[in-house]
């Protein structure tokens, strides 16, 4: 009557055989453990000392002064910094508040629809679409038609690949949210929109700001796109209806070449980008932090 | 009770308090037995039987009021089974005081056996047996929480009541014919008394009974006809009570 | 509550001797096709607190959610019959819902704060169906705080984040939040299921202290609790009201066998 059946006595040399292997399997999962986290460190490290190790070296004030220039006649980067900001500013620009519309849309507005999960397939195939597509995608709607590459086409290009992923990271940080929350909303007479915008996107601001500097950083570091949009340019130019430098291509061009001094200068390219991603994301989390 | 209940421990503790009661309902039963018997037969040893027996009651009493105030702190019972376990409590201060008068009566037959007891151990007799026969009955229903026994009991006392009242008149004649019976009349108009006051606490616990197992209590009024208040001279102005 | 064992009448009525603020009548409700609540008879006296048990998937929650409309937000529920307040068919489909809602509070099984300073989280509401000025905004705060009796505990840091609160501090705060809009009813879906004991009696003691100026409803698994909170206490099963009668009538005598078996815990 409801008393606990005790076990029989157990074999103690069983108990003891069975003591050991539970150790041995232990340790065995924990080396490797170890030893994927040890590989994997390594490789991020030993590419994080080259890009010093190369990078620093040519890293001067000249870098941030000068505009790119032929061989042996010791140019910077400037152009392609600049450029580099300027496409990237407008990708997100562009992006992310289309990615935040459209993951809202996903998770407020179509769960359970059809047209929701179509989008949120093409959303993700789009997320898995090799980038030079996209490139050669606004490179027919934008490049094409409007009679040659320009600063804006990458942009585009840009934004067409941050979209998808702040789609993604949108909707899931909002169904991270406890439906309570939006209910609680909702029962003192909230109209749905500012549960959203007053409710939800603060309750997952630091999951949905997570997601655009991951598209932020993801496509500062990306050259296909920008090969049949933005092209590249060896001169100074802010317009962006003409064909614009960024720091990726120009590192694509300058690691292949045969000269040395440009090959330095993609190390230090590469080292910027890097570093500057690294930087913003660094600094988001300590803003984030403070407020929260 | 249809179904039993979710946590095992708490349904035995439910029937551990239910035999607990009736066990001490047996005790007190056999209690009055012997007390009857001491004084219907001058049986001595009845009567020191009787009077043992009540300290073992008493303590039965404070073990099951303890295990009452347990089950009422650890299980906060509600609805049918806070009915029994309060009912239960109620119930064992009643058998006790049964007990008690019980007791008290033994100790007077040791006191009437050195007197030579007159007719008036024919209607005692009559007395003694309804008494226990609703003792039986009411102790019987508390165990199987069966209403229509402790009906019958609450509606019986009446006959108690009025042997009861015959007898205190006829005991009050035999005073007055001869000052010597007084000593022994007053002891069996103490010893009536006690046996009508145990009919009393039978017909509280077979309320009590009720009340556990339906939720309502008797409202009507108990059928009361104790009259020997007023047995010889009635007062002005007062209405006998129940009537 | 009364120390004496008042004896329970055999009322047979379902509805309270007090005037009621909503009087159910026949509602159904349905997710889909599933009919979740059947033909529901129910009176919420007005300034009573009357407590909704029964076990997981009864439909008390369901019912609770029917009276702010909650429903609404999912598509594929719906619900027929009426549930009259002042004069007005809560399930009316042309009923102003943000209206209906400030005017029935609710709170939550587990606290619900906004991701802001605590002082937001009691203007939210306000600002939704008032404009008032910055003076009389700081005197509903304190004064709706101080109903919740969190004032004391928070006034020397409204816009300190609400999240930093504790769990029975943040239920008070929501509690505070519902009262903020001045709501006629305060609905409590088993508001103390996520606290400890303490905080928990101290939610109790404060539903005991708001039913003097609100029509609660509450549910809750605990029944000691609907014993202590609950005026009045309707019982539900599968969808259906199986018996509703004062705490104490409910508690010592219940007049249903199944009530009995669930709050004696004989239930299967």
């Amino acid at each position: 009557m409801g008393t606990t059946t005790l076990s029989p006595a157990r074999n103690a040399t069983v108990a003891a055989a069975l003591g050991r292997r539970r150790k041995r399997i232990d340790r065995l999962t924990r080396i490797l453990c170890i030893a994927a986290t040890v590989i994997g460190l390594a490789m991020l490290a030993s590419i994080l000392a080259t890009l010093l190790m190369r990078g620093l070296g040519g890293l001067s004030l000249d870098v941030f002064t000068r505009i790119t220039l032929p061989p042996g006649s010791s140019g910077g980067l400037l152009n392609a910094i600049v450029g580099s900001l300027i496409q990237t500013a407008i990708g997100t620009a562009i992006g992310t508040p289309v990615g935040l519309l459209v993951g809202t849309y996903l998770s407020e507005y179509a769960r359970g629809s059809q047209l929701g999960t179509a989008v949120r397939f093409v959303s993700d195939v789009l997320l898995s679409a090799p980038s030079i597509l996209i490139g050669l995608f606004v490179y027919t709607v934008l490049v094409d038609p409007f009679g040659g590459f320009s600063g804006i086409a990458g942009g585009v290009a840009l934004a067409v690949i941050v979209i998808p992923i702040v789609v993604r990271t949108t909707e899931d940080m909002l169904q991270l949210i406890p439906v309570a929350l939006r209910e609680a909303a909702v029962a003192l007479g909230a109209p749905k929109w500012r549960s959203i915008v007053f409710v939800c996107y603060p309750a997952a601001r630091e999951g949905i700001v997570t997601g655009m500097l991951l598209a932020v950083a993801r496509i500062a570091g990306e050259t296909a796109p920008l090969l049949f949009t933005s092209l590249g340019n060896l001169n100074w130019s802010l317009s962006l209806t003409q064909p614009m430098a960024s720091l990726p291509v120009t590192i694509y061009q300058y690691a292949g070449s045969a000269f040395d001094d440009w090959v330095a200068l993609a190390w230090v390219g590469a080292l910027l980008i890097t570093f500057g991603v690294l930087a913003v994301n660094i600094l988001a989390r300590l803003v984030l932090r403070r407020r929260g | 009770m249809p179904m039993e209940h979710i946590v095992k421990s708490y349904e035995q503790d439910l029937k551990h308090l239910r035999d607990l009661i009736t066990e001490m309902g047996g005790m007190v039963e056999s209690q009055v037995a012997l007390a009857c018997t001491a004084v219907l037969h001058r049986d001595r040893d009845a009567a020191a039987e009787a009077m043992e027996a009540d300290p073992r009651v008493d303590a039965r009493e404070h073990e099951i009021e303890q295990f009452i105030i347990r089950l009422l702190a650890l299980r906060q019972p509600v609805a049918g089974d806070l009915r029994q376990i309060v009912a239960s409590l109620k119930a064992t201060g009643d058998i006790e005081r049964i007990g008690d008068y019980a007791a008290n009566v033994a100790k007077r037959s040791l006191v009437l056996q050195q007197f030579s007891l007159r007719d008036a151990g024919t209607g005692l007799a009559h007395m003694a047996a309804l008494v226990q026969e609703n003792l039986k009955r009411v102790i019987d229903a508390l165990g199987a929480d069966d209403t229509d026994q402790a009906m019958t009991v609450w509606r019986s006392d009446e006959a108690i009541d009025e042997v009861y009242n015959a007898l205190f008149r006829e005991l009050i004649t035999y005073m007055m014919e001869d000052p010597r019976n007084i000593t022994p009349c007053t002891h069996l108009l103490f010893i009536a008394k006690n046996l009508e006051r145990i009919g009393d606490h039978a017909t509280n616990i077979a309320e009590t009974i009720y009340y556990a197992v339906t939720g309502t209590p008797l409202t009507d009024a108990r059928p009361k006809s104790d009259m020997a208040s007023f047995a010889v001279v009635k007062p002005a102005g007062v209405k006998p009570a129940g009537k | 509550m009364t120390a004496t064992m008042v004896a329970p009448t055999l009322q047979t009525r379902n509805q309270a001797a007090a005037p009621a603020k909503i009087a159910i009548r026949n509602l159904d409700f349905f997710y889909g096709d599933n009919r979740a609540l059947k033909a529901i008879d129910l009176d919420f006296a007005d300034r009573q607190v009357t407590g909704l048990i029964g076990p997981s998937g009864c439909g008390k929650s369901t019912l609770l959610r029917c009276l702010n409309r909650m429903y609404d937000l999912y598509p594929g529920q719906r619900a027929t019959g009426e549930a009259m307040m002042d004069g007005q068919n809560i399930l009316a489909p042309d009923i102003d819902l943000n209206d209906l809602r400030s005017r029935i509070g609710m709170v939550f099984q587990k606290p619900t704060p906004f991701p802001m300073s605590i002082r937001d989280n009691i203007t939210f509401g306000v600002k939704l169906h008032e404009r008032l000025s910055k003076a009389a905004m700081d005197e509903r705060v304190e004064w709706s705080l101080g109903r919740a009796a969190l004032w004391d505990e928070v006034k020397d840091r409204l816009d300190a984040p609400a999240g930093g609160l504790s769990g029975g501090q943040q239920q008070r705060l929501c509690i505070a939040r519902s009262i903020a809009v001045r709501p006629d009813v305060i609905l409590f879906d088993e508001p103390t299921s996520a606290l400890d004991p303490i905080s928990t009696l101290k939610v109790e003691e404060l539903i005991d202290e708001l039913k003097g100026d609100f029509t609660i409803a509450i549910i809750t698994h605990n029944m000691q609790q609907a014993a202590r909170c609950a005026d009045r206490v309707a019982f539900f099963y599968l969808g259906e009201m199986v018996e509703v009668g004062t705490a104490a009538q409910m508690f010592t005598a219940p007049r249903q066998q199944r009530t009995q078996e669930y709050i004696t815990g004989r239930f299967s």
